[in-house]
Parts: C-alpha cells; structure tokens; sequence
C-alpha cells in the first residue's frame, strides 16, 4: 500500500519518517545540548555557553574530568567489559564451532539452550546468579570456614552475570559468519600436513575475523552499558550505569550530560569504525 | 561431519560449563529457594508458601497483571509505530539513503538506556523543555507535568526497545518480491487488501521475533517505569527488587522471579504458537 502512493498520501509518508528521525533524534540531542548549560540543572532557561561541564574544577561547578566518583566508575565499567568481551568471545568462537563442525544426538536442544538467555529478564538473570553465587559462598564457608570474598556481590559476580547472556549474542554473531565457511579450505589445510589446531588458527580464524571483531564491539559495548543485570550484583565499585543512575535519582547537576555526551561520542566512533572496518571486508570477500 | 574424537568433548566443555554453571543451576536455585519458608522458631520447611503469599496479596499480582498488560501494549504500540518504518527502509528507500536510515534507526541504541531515558526525562518533566517551552510560546500560562504517568511510560519503553522491531521487520520486508504487491493491486487489491492479505503474512517470522524481543524487554525492564513512571505504576521488575535488596526478603523475591519467568515463557510460547514460528528459527537468526 505505501511504495505505489502518489500525491498527499506520500507527502504525508514521508513527513511520518521525518517525524519518525525527529522522534529518534530529539531524546539523544536534549541530553547533548544541556551538557553546555550555564545553569545548575539541566532544564531551561538557557543560561549561556560553558564547558564547567567538563573541565569545571569546583563544586558545584565539577565537570566530568575533575569528578572522581564518576571518573573511576568510568574505569570500572571499564574493565568489567573488556574482561565480559575477552570471556564471551573465548566462548562464542568455541561454541560456533561446536555447533557448526559436529552433529551429535541433542544438538537441537542445545541449540536452544543457547539461545535460552535471549529470552530471560535480565533482573531475573541478576538474581538467580545471586542466589547460587551466594549459596556456594555460604555452603564453603560453612563446611570449611573460609570466607569467598568474590562470591559476594561485587566486580567479579558482575562480570559473571553479563556473560551469562553476552556469550549468547556473541555466539550468534560468530555462527552467522561461520556458516558460510567453506570447509574445503580447512582440509585442504589438514590435507597439506597442518595439525588440527594449525589449521584452525591460520585458515579459519582469519576468515572469523570480521565477526569476532563484531563480537567484541557489541560485547563491549552491551557490557557498558547493562543496567539490569549488573543491579542485582553490583557491590561497592559501582560501574558507570549504576553511578550514574544514583546521580539521576538524587538529582544532578549537567555533568550527568556531559558523561552522556561522551558516552555517545564514544559508541558512535567504536559503531562506526567497525561497520566501516565489517563492511569493507564484506566487499572484499565476495 | 567428523567422528567424535577428544576434540569435539573438549568443544562441548565450555559450552556445558557455561550453559550448566551460568543459566540451568542458577535458575534451579532460585526455584529451590522460593520453596522455603523460614522460621526461625520451628525451622525452615519446604511448601509452596512463598506463591501463597504472591496469590494472597493483591499488590503483587496486581503489579504483575499490570507490568504483563502495559508490556503487551508497548509491544502493539512499537509494531504500529515501526512496521511503516521498516517498510520504508525496506521497500521505499533506495541505495545510499537506505544505508543512512537504517543507520540513524541503529545509533541512538548505542547509547546506554539511561542516557536515553534520561533525555525523555529532560524533555518532559515539570521544568523541562517542553513545558517550557510552550510556557514561554504563552501557550500555557503554569509549567506542565508530562512526566510520572502511563503516557511517559509507554514513550520510553517504545522508544527504548524501537530497534528490536525495526531491525527484523526490515530484514523480512526485503526478501518480498515486488512483484507480489504488484500482482495484488493487478487483481483489483487496494492498498488495505494489498498490505493485509500479502505484506503482513509474509512479513509474520519478522513480526513474531520483533514482538517477541519487544515484550521481553518491556517485561524485564527496571529503568524506564523507574524513572518516567508513575508512583501508582509500579514495575514487577521493582517488587522483585524491593524483595530482594531493601526488604532482604529473599525466598518471596526468588518465586516473583519464578512467577515471572513462567509468564513470559507462557507468553512467548502463545506467541509462537499462535503465528506458527518456532523458536530456534524465530530467535536464532
């Protein structure tokens, strides 16, 4: 019905799509433009132009680069996501394999079984981690009286509840690239006297390479900036999503935009690059 | 495929430890749990207290029936906001404009969801820009509250999960043959027949995995209803919260949970059943 309309009816079309980016846009650009508010809240009036934001040294007026609760949350959130990407991809490149490279009775039960974590709350997720992260903990401490400090909530119980359900998307995004392997290649590889283990690291793991860099951008970045999960599990090192939320509800000043802004600054350039980067080698392998 | 030598347990190894360790015991425990009661005078015992309580107190179903409709809702309201989106992408945009819409659909979810929240919180609290602004356009003469209500709420939640409908609707839209809508309108279709009788259904796989990503994510969602609901639209998300870190109350906590899981296993499985998809292929893509 929509691609034949002539006349009003695809004026009207496309001011909908132009409404549809302006609904889209409008959210994101707000936030962007009160981080350069003059004003102690970000709300208007509009007070005049300034960085306090992010280069402001004192209180009230602390920008982003002097505010160490949020700068070491920033560093925190961090490493929780390099070390969720580094774990998620170890697991996604071994389970596409598995799933790809052998049958075996069950595979289609365990093929759900990975996709299970797509349709799990992510607050549920939290919590059962939680409750089994702490019954060990107790279970250990009881039997043989040593207290596991990581069991608790904090960092480590973090970095486990996000891959629980990031090693699932990364998983997907390896099988997408690895189903158009052609497995000739790795036993033309076995053929020419390469060990298993070689040929998969000279023949199929440069093949994988656009995906696992896709992985890990979309590991990375789904790690940054979880917010349910990381709720239930989150100790004393709050990461950047939690402080931030905590700045939210006590009410903050505009150096809440100006982490923003550079959180958006910063996934646009990791985005971008690695599409640019994935779609160059998409081009060239065809 | 190859014989299954030491190679193919070692792959299977990682693969059970995450599956076993990170999801199935977990959950089981959290079963487990919510099966106790604790007493402290005449110890714990094991029975279905716990779901007795949820059923008991009207604040606890009535906060799940609630959380279950507005996710319904949210979910209608994406599909019906994305689809002609989606169908624009696909079928109407062409080349390099194409490229360039899909990729504003796809930026703003880059961007943490308190980021985006946050903006519709500035836009529509009582100080907020648009209040504001039609204060100072003299269109009002007292700021507005836009913010704390159902309306809000269902902004956020729509604009929050957007992409999960936009992306697989435009995936399917692409492989329809447009021919297929120009044979409709040949044999005496208008746009309605067209769009009903041959775009919907071919577009059904996208619509049911969009949905279903949709509803799963305004279910499990904590922030949005927080911070742009209103007082009397508590989450379920939140009761399950509340139990588990301000009350510390955690076997009650672990059967919302257990309750929680159950509704939107049923729901999907509704969804699947009813449109004829199956998970794997839904899911899996």
């Amino acid at each position: 019905m929509l691609h034949q309309l002539r006349g009003p009816a695809k004026s009207l079309y496309q001011f909908y799509m132009v409404g549809f980016l302006v609904f889209l846009a409008l959210p994101l650009s707000i936030v962007a433009v009160f981080a350069f508010n003059d004003s102690l809240f970000a709300a208007l009036p509009w007070q005049g132009f300034t960085l306090d934001w992010f280069v402001g040294q004192t209180e009230p007026k602390l920008g982003i680069f002097y505010d160490e609760g949020l700068l070491s949350s920033i560093g925190v959130s961090a490493s929780i996501a390099c070390l969720v990407t580094l774990l998620s991809l170890v697991l996604a490149t071994a389970n596409a394999w598995l799933f790809i490279r052998f049958d075996f009775p069950g595979k289609n039960w365990l093929y759900i079984g990975l996709l299970l974590p797509l349709v799990i709350p992510g607050v549920i997720l939290g919590v059962a981690i939680l409750v089994a992260s702490s019954s060990l903990a107790n279970s250990v401490e009881d039997v043989w009286g040593w207290e596991l400090e990581w069991l608790r909530p904090g960092f480590i119980l973090v970095v486990i509840g996000q891959v629980a359900f990031i090693t699932t998307i990364s998983t997907l995004v390896v099988l997408a690239r690895l189903r158009k392997f052609d497995f000739s290649l790795e036993e033309a590889a076995l053929n020419l006297g390469a060990g298993p283990w070689v040929a998969f690291v000279t023949v199929v793991l440069p093949f994988l390479m656009p995906a696992l860099i896709g992985a890990a951008v979309v590991s990375f970045l789904m790690s940054f900036e979880n917010f349910n999960t990381t709720l239930m599990l989150v100790g004393s090192d709050a990461p950047l999503t939690i402080a931030m939320y905590d700045r939210l509800r006590e009410g903050s000043t505009p150096v809440l935009n100006a982490v923003s802004l550079l959180l958006m600054l910063g996934s646009a350039v990791i985005a971008l690059t690695s599409m640019l980067f994935s779609g160059d080698k998409d081009v060239s392998s065809k | 495929m190859k014989a299954k030598g030491l190679g193919f347990y070692l792959l299977l190894l990682p693969f059970v430890l995450w599956f076993v360790l990170l999801i199935v015991l977990p959950h089981l425990q959290m079963f487990e749990l919510s099966l106790i009661k604790r007493d402290y005078a005449a110890g714990d015992s094991i029975g279905m207290y716990q779901y007795q309580q949820f059923f008991e107190e009207p604040l606890y179903w009535r906060t799940l029936v609630r959380t279950v409709w507005m996710s319904l809702l949210a979910t209608f309201i994406t599909l019906l906001v994305s689809f002609p989106v989606a169908f624009f992408i696909a079928k109407v945009a062409k080349g390099k404009s194409k490229r360039l819409l899909l990729l504003s659909c796809l930026l703003p979810f880059w961007v943490s969801e308190l980021v985006r929240t946050y903006g519709w919180m500035i836009l529509l609290r009582e100080s907020g820009v648009i209040s504001q602004g039609l204060l100072a356009l003299g269109l009002t003469d007292q700021p507005i509250e836009f913010l704390y209500n159902d309306v809000s709420m269902l902004i956020g939640l729509v604009y929050t999960s957007m992409l999960f409908m936009v992306v697989p609707l435009v995936s399917t839209l692409e492989g329809l043959d447009q021919s297929l809508i120009e044979a409709g309108y040949d044999l005496g279709g208008n746009g309605w027949n067209v769009t009903h009788s041959i775009i919907v259904p071919y577009a059904m796989p996208g619509i049911v995995s969009g949905c279903i990503m949709v509803f799963m994510l305004c279910l499990g969602n904590y922030l949005t209803p927080r911070l742009l609901g209103g007082k009397d639209s508590l989450w379920f998300t939140e009761q399950i919260f509340t139990q588990f870190i301000t009350r510390f109350n955690w076997e009650l906590g672990a059967a919302f949970g257990g309750v929680l899981l159950v509704v939107s296993s049923l729901v999907v499985s509704l969804g699947l059943k009813l449109s004829g998809q199956s998970f794997s292929r839904t899911l899996g893509r």
